[in-house]
């Protein structure tokens, strides 16, 4: 399974904010569980849907050379459950970065309806310590979600898009 | 601004950033013991004090790291050593270390930082 909450960029400014859409499938799996007879999206997965959004734009900020980990929800609130069906806008707005980490404020949308609203607080774990206990591999910032910032820049007509490479 | 203007928008900005109620922030408060704060939380801290005063927080400044990373110079068996100690002077002088220089074991290093101290803190920076 994909662990990508996101599915495309319609906006980035590099350092200040972003945004990125969801489409909600009734397809997906939570749906099935999230509950039996009453399928809601659940408010951890548009959290990390936000976060993803959040994160790549914090890790592009340092052209993805931190690795960059969500470190704490300081505050979350959600207005109304969603649905299969839902077009989701999760925009992330970086409030603060540091050399140690940053502070993004993010919002989810539904046309003009406020869904849901949540800081997010971000680590970039610490270099040297870092090489010792995942190595010099970029974890965070693999494959999957730099094609997606890649896709988006294609859209801006910028560059052209690079297939995820296939080793892990 | 006095110590208790202080106190009171350090109160409120340590009830967001750790999620405890405001009658359990009091200005003997120790961050880890009493109130649960965690290492992530003196960055969400450090982020939100700068935001609200106004000033330049730098790193190491309020919660100097060669401390608690257990430097052999400045920590040997489990306690705070001389050098240690005039380091934490050095680089805390807004700190009261006259309780902890009496048994300065290293394992009660956390206990020091209270939001008194924070209160203390931010004085100074803002009176420099």
């Amino acid at each position: 399974m994909r662990w990508i909450w996101i599915d495309r960029f319609v906006e980035f400014t590099p350092g200040k904010s972003a945004t990125a859409v969801k489409a909600l499938s009734y397809a997906e799996d939570h749906f099935a569980d999230h509950f039996p007879g009453f399928p809601v999206m659940p408010a951890s997965l548009i959290l990390e849907g936000l976060a993803q959004t959040g994160g790549i734009l914090v890790g592009e900020a340092n052209q993805f050379q931190e690795k960059v980990v969500l470190a704490k929800i300081p505050a979350a609130k959600f207005f109304r459950d969603v649905m299969a069906g839902e077009l989701l806008h999760y925009t992330a707005t970086i409030i603060d970065l540091r050399p140690q980490g940053a502070l993004v404020s993010g919002r989810v949308t539904t046309g003009k309806e406020l869904i849901a609203e949540a800081e997010i607080f971000f680590a970039h774990l610490d270099q040297s310590r870092n090489s010792q206990l995942f190595g010099d591999h970029n974890f965070v910032f693999s494959g999957e979600l730099k094609y997606l910032l890649t896709a988006a820049r294609q859209v801006a007509g910028e560059e052209r898009p690079q297939l995820p490479p296939t080793t892990a | 601004m006095s110590h208790d203007e202080i106190f009171e928008k350090v109160k409120a900005l340590m009830v967001d950033a750790l999620s405890v109620d405001e009658d359990q922030v009091t200005r003997q408060a120790r961050l880890q013991a009493d109130l649960g704060a965690e290492s992530i939380d003196f960055l969400d801290i450090v982020f939100r004090l700068e935001r609200e005063f106004g000033i330049k927080i730098d790193r190491n400044e309020l919660f100097p790291e060669s401390i608690f990373q257990g430097d052999p110079e400045f920590v040997k068996d489990g306690k705070v050593t001389e050098k240690g100690l005039a380091e934490l002077k050095a680089k805390m002088p807004f700190a009261d270390l006259s309780a902890f220089e009496a048994n300065p074991k290293f394992d009660q290093i956390s206990d020091l930082f209270t939001v008194d101290l924070i209160v203390r803190y931010v004085a100074s920076k803002l009176n420099s």
